[in-house]
C-alpha cells in the first residue's frame, strides 16, 4: 500500500502519528494509566518523577492519569461538536444557498448577528446563562461555531446550483430536496470537511477555554481546561498546568497539521503544487 | 456525406409541438439597464421536426432556449407546449406535462455530475419517464457507446464521449422536444458534426421534435429541416434549410453564410460583418440590424420591421 503524495508530507505524518496516539489513549485510558484519575493518595504537588511522571496536583492527584482521562472527555466532544456544527450550519447554509429569497436572508442575517459578537464573549454569554456544565458548554460552542459553516456551505451551494448538471436534474423532474442532496452537496462535502478538521483545534481550545473559566467541567472530572485553570492557582508547581496544556496544544497542532493535509488531498491543484515542491 | 436534409417530409403536415409567440425575456442585474435578451422573437417546432436556431453569440438564443425549458421567466409573450402554457421552473418539481422538454447544455464538463456514476444519471432520465424495462446500458447503445460504459465516472470520458451520454440521459426522459443549447460548440471538428447527426436521428426516430442552437450554420445545415436566424433578441429570418442556404434574403443571413471559409482551395477569406453586436440594453432605433447593413435605407433607421418570415423592409410581405 502506498500512501498518496498530500499524505507523505513530514507535518501530515507528525498530525496523523499525534491525533492517533491520542485516539489510543483516550479508549485505553483505563488500561494505561497508572493510578486512578481522580484518588487522591499521592504527595501532593509533587515534582515529575518516578511513579508520577507528569507530577501530582494540590489534592494529591496524578496529572499523567488526569490528562489521559481528559482525552476521553475532550476528544469525543470535540467532534461531537464540530459535527453539530456542520451539521446545523450545513444544514441552514444549504437551504439559504438553495432556496435564496427569504430563507437566505433570514438565516443570513441570524449568521450575521452571531458573527457580529467575539466569539469566546458571545459562548461565555451563553455558557453562562445555561448554567456550568460540560453539556451546556458545548451547546454554547455550537452556538457560536455554526455560522462559519452556515457561510461556506452557502457559498459552495451558490456556486454549484447553476451548473448544468443540476439544471438537467430538475430537468428531469428532481424535487429540490432530491436536487440538493444528490446533485449539490455531493459536490460541496470536500472544503466543509477540510474546514471541520481545522475547526477541531478551534474547538477544543474554546470548549477548554469555558471550562478554564468556571463555565464548562465541573470539578473533579479531568477536563484539560479545568485542570490548566487549577494549576494557575500553584503557579510555583508549573507541571500542574503545563502538561494539560500541552495535551491541548498537540491535539490541536494535530488536527491542523490533518485539515492542511485534507485540504491538499482534496484539490487536485495543490496536489501538484506538492509535488513540485518535494523535487 | 449523405444528405439528410432532403429526405425530411413537408413540414406543414405536421402538428406543431412547440409555439413561441412573441417572447420576451428580460435580464434584470440591480445597477445595470435592463437587457432585453429576447425582444419578441416567434417560432414553432412540429413533431419531428428539426429546426435550427443560428446566430451570433449574445444574440440570445440560449436564453430563448432556456425560456422554453421554464429556466428563464417570460416578461410577455406566450410558450405553450402540446397545448400546455410553459411556466418557469421554481423550487417545486417540475411540472409532468413539462419533462417532455429536455435539455443538452453546451458544456460537456459540467453537464454531468462529476460523483455519480454515469449510469445512476441515465437511470434518472428513465425514472422520469417511468420506463422500467429499458436500462442505461440500453441508451450508452443507442449513443453509440459501450454499454460497460454505465459504470464509471464522468472524469473518465472525453467531452464527445460526455455529450452523448448527456444526450442519453435526456432521451432517457423520453422527451416529445429534445433542445440542444450549443451541444456541439465546444467539441472538436470531428466530432461535431457526428453528435449533431446523433442527436437528429434520434430524436426524429422516436418523433420528437428537436430545437438545434449553434452559431455554426454550416453544421446546423446538415441537421436541420428548418432554419431560424437570430439577431438581438429577434429572429429575422426563417425558412426551409434548401431556401436559407441558397437563396437567403435577410442580408444578416447573408453575412452569415458569407462568413463561413469555403473549402474550395482557392484560398479567399471569408466576408467580414463589419461592427459588432449592438449592447442588447441599448439596441438601436428602427431595424436592429441597420448600424451594419450594407443595404440599409431610410426606412430601416426609423421603423422596426417587425413581420416574417423575414424581417427586413427589402422583403415586406405585400
Amino acid at each position: 500500500m502506498k500512501l498518496p503524495q498530500a499524505w507523505r508530507q513530514p507535518l501530515a505524518i507528525v498530525g496523523g502519528v499525534v491525533a492517533l496516539a491520542w485516539i489510543v489513549i483516550a479508549l485505553a485510558a483505563p488500561l494505561l494509566a497508572p493510578h486512578d484519575p481522580l484518588a487522591q493518595d499521592l504527595p501532593r504537588l509533587a515534582s515529575p518523577g518516578p511513579g508520577h511522571w507528569f507530577g501530582t496536583d494540590q489534592l494529591g492527584r496524578d496529572i499523567l492519569s488526569r490528562v489521559m482521562y481528559g482525552a476521553r472527555l475532550s476528544i469525543p466532544l470535540t467532534v461531537l461538536l464540530v459535527a453539530l456544527s456542520v451539521l446545523v450550519g450545513g444544514l441552514l447554509g444549504a437551504c439559504a444557498g438553495y432556496f435564496g429569497k427569504w430563507a437566505d436572508e433570514t438565516i443570513m442575517r441570524f449568521a450575521d448577528l452571531v458573527f457580529a459578537f467575539p466569539t469566546v464573549i458571545l459562548a461565555m454569554v451563553v455558557a453562562a446563562a445555561l448554567g456550568a456544565s460540560l453539556a451546556n458548554a458545548v451547546l454554547a460552542v455550537l452556538v457560536v461555531a455554526w455560522p462559519a459553516y452556515a457561510r461556506v456551505t452557502r457559498g459552495l451551494v451558490l456556486g454549484v446550483r447553476e451548473r448544468e448538471f443540476v439544471i438537467s436534474g430538475r430537468l428531469l423532474g428532481f424535487s429540490a430536496w432530491r436536487s440538493l442532496r444528490v446533485d449539490v452537496l455531493p459536490n460541496i462535502t470536500g472544503p466543509i470537511l477540510v474546514l471541520a478538521t481545522l475547526d477541531i483545534g478551534t474547538a477544543l481550545l474554546l470548549l477548554s477555554g469555558l471550562s478554564f473559566l468556571g463555565l464548562g467541567a465541573k470539578p473533579p472530572s479531568p477536563e484539560w481546561g479545568a485542570m490548566v485553570s487549577a494549576g494557575v492557582e500553584v503557579f510555583d508547581s508549573w507541571w500542574v498546568a503545563t502538561f494539560p496544556g500541552l495535551a491541548i496544544l498537540s491535539v490541536v497542532l494535530a488536527f491542523n497539521f490533518l485539515g492542511d493535509t485534507l485540504r491538499d488531498a482534496l484539490d487536485p491543484r495543490t496536489a501538484r503544487a506538492i509535488k513540485e515542491r518535494a523535487l | 456525406m449523405t444528405d439528410s436534409t432532403t429526405t425530411t417530409a413537408p413540414v406543414t403536415e405536421r402538428a406543431t409541438l412547440l409555439s413561441v409567440d412573441d417572447l420576451v425575456v428580460e435580464h434584470r442585474t440591480p445597477g445595470r439597464p435592463l437587457v432585453r435578451a429576447v425582444a419578441g422573437a416567434s417560432l414553432t417546432v412540429a413533431a419531428g421536426e428539426v429546426v435550427g436556431l443560428v446566430g451570433e453569440s449574445g444574440c440570445g438564443k440560449s436564453t430563448l432556449a432556456r425560456a422554453v425549458c421554464g429556466l428563464n421567466r417570460a416578461a410577455s409573450g406566450t410558450i405553450t407546449f402540446g397545448g400546455h402554457p410553459v411556466t418557469p421552473l421554481g423550487l417545486r418539481r417540475r411540472d409532468r406535462a413539462l419533462s417532455g422538454i429536455q435539455m443538452v447544455f453546451q458544456d460537456p464538463y459540467s453537464s454531468l455530475n462529476p460523483r455519480r456514476k454515469v449510469g445512476a444519471q441515465i437511470a434518472d432520465g428513465l425514472r422520469t419517464a417511468g420506463d422500467t424495462t429499458t436500462s442505461p446500458a440500453d441508451l450508452l447503445e443507442r449513443v453509440g457507446l459501450p454499454r460497460d460504459f454505465a459504470g464509471r465516472h464522468p472524469h473518465e470520458f472525453s467531452g464527445g464521449q460526455r455529450q452523448r451520454i448527456a444526450i442519453a440521459r435526456a432521451l432517457a426522459a423520453r422527451p416529445s422536444l429534445l433542445i440542444g443549447d450549443e451541444p456541439i460548440s465546444a467539441l472538436d471538428a470531428s466530432a461535431q458534426a457526428q453528435v449533431a447527426r446523433l442527436m437528429r436521428d434520434l430524436a426524429v426516430d422516436s418523433g420528437a421534435g428537436l430545437l438545434f442552437i449553434s452559431h455554426d450554420l454550416s453544421v446546423v445545415r446538415l441537421i436541420a429541416d428548418r432554419i431560424a436566424v437570430m439577431y438581438l433578441g429577434k429572429i429575422v429570418e426563417i425558412g426551409r434549410t434548401e431556401e436559407v442556404w441558397t437563396d437567403p434574403r435577410h442580408p444578416y443571413t447573408r453575412a452569415l453564410l458569407g462568413a463561413i471559409p469555403a473549402p474550395d482551395g482557392a484560398g479567399v477569406l471569408p466576408a467580414e460583418l463589419p461592427g459588432d453586436v449592438p449592447d442588447p440594453a441599448d439596441p438601436p432605433q428602427g431595424c436592429r440590424f441597420h448600424p451594419r447593413c450594407p443595404v440599409a435605407m431610410d426606412v430601416c433607421r426609423e421603423r422596426e420591421p417587425d413581420f416574417g418570415p423575414v424581417a427586413c423592409w427589402l422583403h415586406e410581405p405585400a
